[in-house]
């Protein structure tokens, strides 16, 4: 297990995408496995600024890899606000363009792109979001 | 990321490298604000040299987009998408509202 807090602002999330692409690629995942990583965990840390937070700088984001075989598990931790992933509505795929209106598509792509995802808000503790993808 | 534009005879193109996330997309939409704003609809987006793309900047080419279909032959188009950009754009629905094209050259020929 390997940990790193870093700001939580959007400068960190080049660094933080390095971190787990690193990770995962240690963990023997193909290019586009260890791409779907890289984009849950920015989608995830945005929503951590942006909703957890409700901006930039205002807490750290908390990025824990434990690298198996053919394996990676990512866990976010933050100290923002709860928030209850079923509640969040999924996107509607097929609005026409003149329609369609800029809405959070992260969490529906986060849990695409992973094996698997779970949320945890505990008083005191904050946020944890775990998330798992194998090679496939 | 590193952002150029440049003006052709038919259509503006703008290129990117690097990431575009909720870092750096400001600079891609100021760059495209600026063609939009100065009345110009036909925009080819070069994005061999785009690795990363999450959902912050789909949407500020979606937002382009929907500014450049208000013109007659009005269009963005993307040259050079990336296999796993593309995927995650198809993923959530948004491929279909672009073009996608494998050669600049045929891009700028489109309009």
């Amino acid at each position: 297990m390997d940990t790193v807090t870093f700001p939580g602002r959007y400068e960190s999330l080049a660094r933080i995408s390095d971190f787990v692409a690193k990770a995962a690629s240690q963990a023997g995942l193909d290019h586009n496995s260890i791409y779907a990583v890289q984009l849950a965990v920015d989608e995830a840390c945005c929503n951590i600024i942006d909703h957890a937070y409700g901006g930039e700088d205002i807490g750290d984001v908390k990025c824990t890899v434990d690298v198996r075989e053919g394996e990676i598990t990512v866990i976010l931790q933050d100290r923002g606000q709860p928030f209850n992933p079923e509640q969040v509505p999924l996107p509607n795929l097929n609005t026409p363009l003149h329609k369609v209106k800029s809405r959070g598509a992260g969490l529906y792509l986060i849990r695409k792109m992973m094996d698997k995802v779970q949320y945890e808000s505990k008083p005191g503790s904050g946020n944890v979001l775990t998330m798992q993808k194998r090679r496939s | 990321m590193e952002v150029t534009t440049a003006q052709h005879k038919r259509c503006d193109v703008v290129t990117a490298a690097g990431r575009v996330d909720s870092y750096t997309s400001p600079d891609l939409e100021k760059a495209l604000n600026a063609i939009t704003d100065g009345g110009r609809y036909k925009i080819v987006f070069d994005m061999s040299e785009v690795d990363f793309m999450s959902s912050k900047g789909w949407w500020v080419l979606i937002e382009t987009q929907k500014k450049c279909k208000r013109y007659k032959r009005g269009e963005l188009i993307l040259v050079n998408v990336k296999e796993e950009i593309r995927a995650s754009l198809d993923l959530v629905g948004m491929g279909s509202y672009f073009t996608i094209i494998n050669d600049l050259t045929q891009a700028v020929g489109s309009f």
